[in-house]
């Protein structure tokens, strides 16, 4: 185990901590003064638009663009080969030959899938640009596309990248335990030989988009964005355009969404970049939504061939092999992390011991792919929940005994999986428990005979879901060994000025996980203040030097990270205070000290008091005559926090990959017509345990969410490409995402694990809604039972794939297999 | 002769009268943001799904990116900008989509105060049913409804802090 527990964890505090406070953030977004990436202005800007290929794979043979720029009021353009002079290809994290592909901020020499940016027009309006951009010619040579991943690998495929030579992005098997042994141990195998997890995205209802300006004088670009990882943006971005990290300038302030959908957003960045030099003017961009949906990003989409389970008699599950190929779409963006990052939940829930994986990640000509809410751990949680069902519906046995069998205990907790991942705390079969409970488990055969006495068919499924929160970017050194990434941090800064205010500034980019609110209940409680009068600066400014290269809002990890950092900072501040009191005030030393009520008060003497404005004024405005031993004392605290990991071992791909895990287990009860395969969830529970939960109404409105985005993956949102590569789903009518007459009513319970890694017990949560995808899946299966009992084994039932399951089932069963050891 | 491109365009807006040569192509929704800088209507979608750019044009709920500016001339138009009162407070809908946590990033929350408003104006004591039917035209991605449902209820009723 690599992980260390801190020494000692607080009891969770009497305060603000745990309850649910009114939003810092409601009062200025309920009256429409948020202030979004395209709320900001600037005197003279120009509006950008994108010239995008209408092909998914093309050779380009030329552009003009002497028409466009001939109208009056176009302010200039981009190409291609501009980008290719001015920049350098965006590092890429792959081993040969995955890193020799080049990728730049506009397609150069060809495109590789339909709504690759080609060029780009900056006009006084946005009207005028998108007009102009209809002038730009491009001539292109259209190639065959490939628009399947399994496909891609075949010999013969064309290829998109030929610098790498092969639409190989990575490869690389992963062995833990000893497989052969526990085929050996097997009383039974059951083979599966297809289960496939579609494309899709969360779709954030704020496009992606900026306003930059670049300042001559220092060469200093600021971009007024919606970049959710600003940290490690910059790092793709500042070598791209040949300069250090401090010429850029990311500013953030309210974010309308992201979901992971906002991370890979450089190459438009710097696109806007090299415009506003160009232009000597402020550009600015904002996307279409055809846009996201063509070419922003999409969640990763992943095939499991050849599954073999080993498992005994009685359901014991004890390895698992399985050959998984990952569509990392046109271009690895933030890829191929997806290739490791799903081994943070190898085994899902349950005590599989050994395991056999072979993972490759291929390039089609679709768009690129990129984190998405539960990024590449969903795809493995959903697959592990799918052999459960497959084993249990194969062997005759009950899904919910199976997983109580195979579940991790909460005695064998911290819990070390098969490579070295630590499960930090949990108890899964209790929260199943209390899933089953709220929706009458109990009653379940009398409610299959009422649906059956309406001609429906009533199913139970379930779903369970692990949120690995606060990564340990280490691991991707076990993708490539040359990598020099490793551990996480975020910061803080808390400061007490001259008339007692309370500023803190975070490096994390909100999008709705109320940072703001939530820091100040941490600040609060160790100050001896309210949160009303803690005052968090919105957003984020790489100005503030309240950054780091990890910064950012991804991967379930504010509530650890960003918390430590918010956390280590107030307590320096307390410090400071207390040693500043001790000696105004007369006390023996800092630890004679109290902090409540906005005072600094002696502990023997409590009337002896300084108020926190004191405090400030003297330090920051009157501070002549301080001793020495106060020389260091600013009141204005930086903290960085940095998870205690250690790089793991490369040889054995083993060590512990994030720090926290959320549990969430999902139970969703669906009734499903016969006729039509037309099916409603008629009740469903989302069981939740972050550990120590600072806000549960905040808590409690991530899980709603988290499942709604589960629930349209399951049942409407998908990204379907036809055979050349056109997307077929690129606005809100073809995407359906759920409305609100699509939603069931949302049963949650809760418990709490506290994390024995957090100084606070608390957890990363927010993606654990994948757990909703598993448990339509697992429902479907059960209800279906008694029409052929066949096997669900995609990720995506809209009602004609339930109506096709019914039809021909034997279709659905085609490609499992049980087969005694 | 030039075809016409551009038209003088009176509306009031927010009970402010506004009047301004506008493009005959320009959007309702750019005119408010970009001519007025009522920059709370917001734009999610381009095709008249997301209601994120909902206002109401004499009263009637419409999706302001669904409208050309010059369709607007001579009407009243109301935005988010309008709901609160003078006095600091917020609208009882504001109000309650506070409490109940009825927006986390709050980008769809103006469209959906205005659906909102549209409904507790024609209908002030709505069941589940009508709530969830009269935002359907609204997209959240951050909330899966259940807590917006809550707060226009518990406007309804009355059942906001103070």
């Amino acid at each position: 185990m690599t992980t260390t527990a801190p020494e000692q964890v607080e009891a969770p505090q009497k305060g603000f901590a745990g309850e649910s406070i009114p939003r810092k953030e409601d009062r200025r977004l309920v009256q429409g003064q948020g202030v979004f990436f395209d709320d900001v202005k600037r005197h003279g800007m120009g509006y950008v638009h994108f010239v995008r290929s209408p092909y998914a794979h093309a050779g380009i043979v030329s552009i003009d663009v002497s028409a466009a720029e001939a109208v009056e009021g176009v302010y200039g353009t981009l190409i291609g080969e501009e980008v290719a002079a001015l920049t350098d290809p965006f590092f890429e994290m792959s081993t040969p030959p995955g890193n020799e592909i080049r990728d730049y901020a506009l397609a150069v020499g060809k495109v590789r899938f339909a709504g690759e940016p080609v060029a780009a027009v900056v006009a006084e309006t946005r009207e005028l640009a998108r007009d102009a951009a209809e002038l730009v010619e491009v001539e292109y040579e259209p190639l065959e596309p490939v628009v399947d991943a399994v496909a891609a690998l075949e010999p013969g495929a064309p290829v998109l990248h030929e610098e790498a030579g092969t639409n190989v992005v990575w490869s690389g098997t992963f062995e833990w335990g000893d497989y052969d042994e526990a085929l050996a141990e097997a009383d039974r195998i059951v083979r599966i030989d297809r289960l496939y997890f579609h494309r899709f995205s969360s779709t954030p209802l704020e496009c992606a988009g900026a306003l930059v300006e670049y300042d001559r004088g220092t060469e200093q670009w600021t971009l007024h964005c919606n970049h959710q990882m600003p940290g490690i943006g910059i790092v793709w971005m500042a070598p791209a355009l040949r300069v250090g990290t401090d010429k850029l300038r990311i500013v953030t302030q309210d974010i309308g969404g992201g979901f992971g959908n906002k991370i890979t957003l450089h190459p438009y960045f710097v696109a806007l970049c090299l415009l506003a030099r160009k232009l000597h003017r402020p550009v600015q961009w904002t996307e279409w939504r055809t846009d996201q949906h063509t070419a922003n990003t999409h969640g990763n989409e992943r095939t499991f061939l050849d599954v073999e389970v080993p498992v005994r008699s009685d359901g014991t599950m004890l390895g698992f092999k399985v050959k998984a190929v990952d569509d990392a779409g046109a271009f690895p963006r933030y890829e191929p992390l997806g290739c490791i990052i799903w081994a943070q939940v190898t085994p899902g829930c349950y005590r599989w011991r050994h395991v056999r994986v072979d993972f490759t990640q291929a390039c089609t000509n679709k768009s690129p792919t990129a984190p998405n809410r539960g990024y590449s751990r969903m795809q493995q949680l959903w697959f592990t929940e799918r052999v459960i069902d497959v084993v249990a519906s194969e062997l005759g046995l009950d899904p919910v005994e199976v997983r109580k069998r195979n579940y991790i205990r909460a005695d064998e907790m911290p819990y070390e999986t098969p490579n070295g991942c630590v499960y930090d705390s949990g108890d899964y079969a209790r929260c199943l428990d209390i899933a089953l409970d709220l929706v009458g488990y109990d009653s379940l055969e009398e409610r299959r005979r009422d649906a059956e006495s309406r001609g429906k068919l009533l199913g139970l499924g379930i779903g369970s879901t692990l949120d690995s929160g606060t990564n340990n970017f280490g691991q991707s050194q076990l993708l490539n060994p040359e990598l020099q990434f490793s551990g996480n941090n975020e910061v803080a800064t808390v400061r007490l000025d001259i008339f007692g205010e309370i500023v803190v500034t975070l490096g994390t980019t909100p999008q709705g996980q109320s940072h703001e609110t939530v820091a100040s209940q941490v600040v609060a409680d160790l100050l001896g203040v309210t949160p009303n009068d803690v005052h968090v600066r919105a957003g984020h400014d790489s100005y503030w030097n309240s950054h780091a290269g990890f910064s950012g809002t991804y991967a379930s990890q504010f509530a650890v990270t960003g918390l430590e950092a918010v956390r280590g900072a107030t307590l320096a501040l307390a410090d400071q205070i207390r040693r500043l009191a001790a000696i105004i005030l007369g006390a023996g030393g800092p630890d004679d000290i109290v902090l409540e009520e906005s005072m600094a008060k002696r502990r023997d003497m409590p009337e002896a008091a300084l108020p926190f404005m004191a405090c400030g004024a003297i330090i920051n405005v009157n501070n002549a005559g301080l001793p020495p031993e106060l020389d260091d004392v600013t009141l204005n605290c930086r903290y960085v926090y940095r998870p205690p990991f250690e790089v793991p071992d490369i040889e054995r791909k083993f060590g512990n990959l994030t720090l926290t895990y959320a549990t969430q287990i999902h139970a969703c009860v669906v009734e499903v017509d016969p006729e039509t395969g037309v099916y409603e969830i008629v009740d469903y529970a989302a069981v939740d345990d972050c550990g120590t939960r600072i806000h549960p109404q905040i808590v409690e409105g991530q899980v709603h969410g988290a499942t709604a985005h589960a629930l349209g993956a399951a049942m409407f949102e998908t990204f379907p490409y036809d055979e050349n590569g056109m997307l077929l789903a690129s606005n809100f009518y073809d995407y359906h995402v759920p409305h609100a007459l699509d939603m069931p009513p949302l049963k949650t319970g809760f418990i709490e694990s506290p994390s024995p890694f957090s100084s606070l017990g608390t957890k990363g949560m927010g993606e654990g809604g994948g757990a909703g995808i598993h448990a339509v899946c697992a429902a479907l299966q059960d209800a279906l039972r008694p029409v052929g009992s066949p096997i669900v084994t995609e990720s995506h039932n809209p009602y004609h794939r339930v109506w096709e399951l019914i039809r021909d089932p034997a279709a659905s069963r085609a490609g499992i297999e049980v087969s005694g050891a | 002769m030039e075809p016409v491109t551009s038209m003088r365009v009176t509306v009031t807006v927010n009970g402010e009268s506004h009047e301004r040569e506008v493009a005959a192509r320009r959007l309702l929704v750019h005119f408010l943001r970009d001519d007025l800088d009522l920059t709370g209507t917001h734009v999610g979608c381009d095709t008249g799904n997301c209601g994120a750019c909902t206002v109401l044009v004499n009263g009637a709920a419409v999706k302001s990116c669904m409208l050309l500016a010059v369709q607007a001339h001579g009407a009243s138009i109301e935005t988010v900008e309008s709901l609160a009162p003078a006095n600091g407070g917020l609208h009882p809908l504001q109000q309650a989509f506070s409490d109940r946590h009825a927006l986390q990033c709050g980008y769809c929350t103006p469209g959906m105060l205005m659906s909102a408003k549209h409904l507790l104006d024609h209908n002030p004591e709505p069941t589940e049913n009508e709530i969830r039917r009269a935002i359907q035209g609204n997209i959240c991605r951050c909330t899966g409804y259940v807590n917006i449902v809550e707060a226009i209820a518990a406007a309804a009723k009355g059942e906001v802090s103070a």
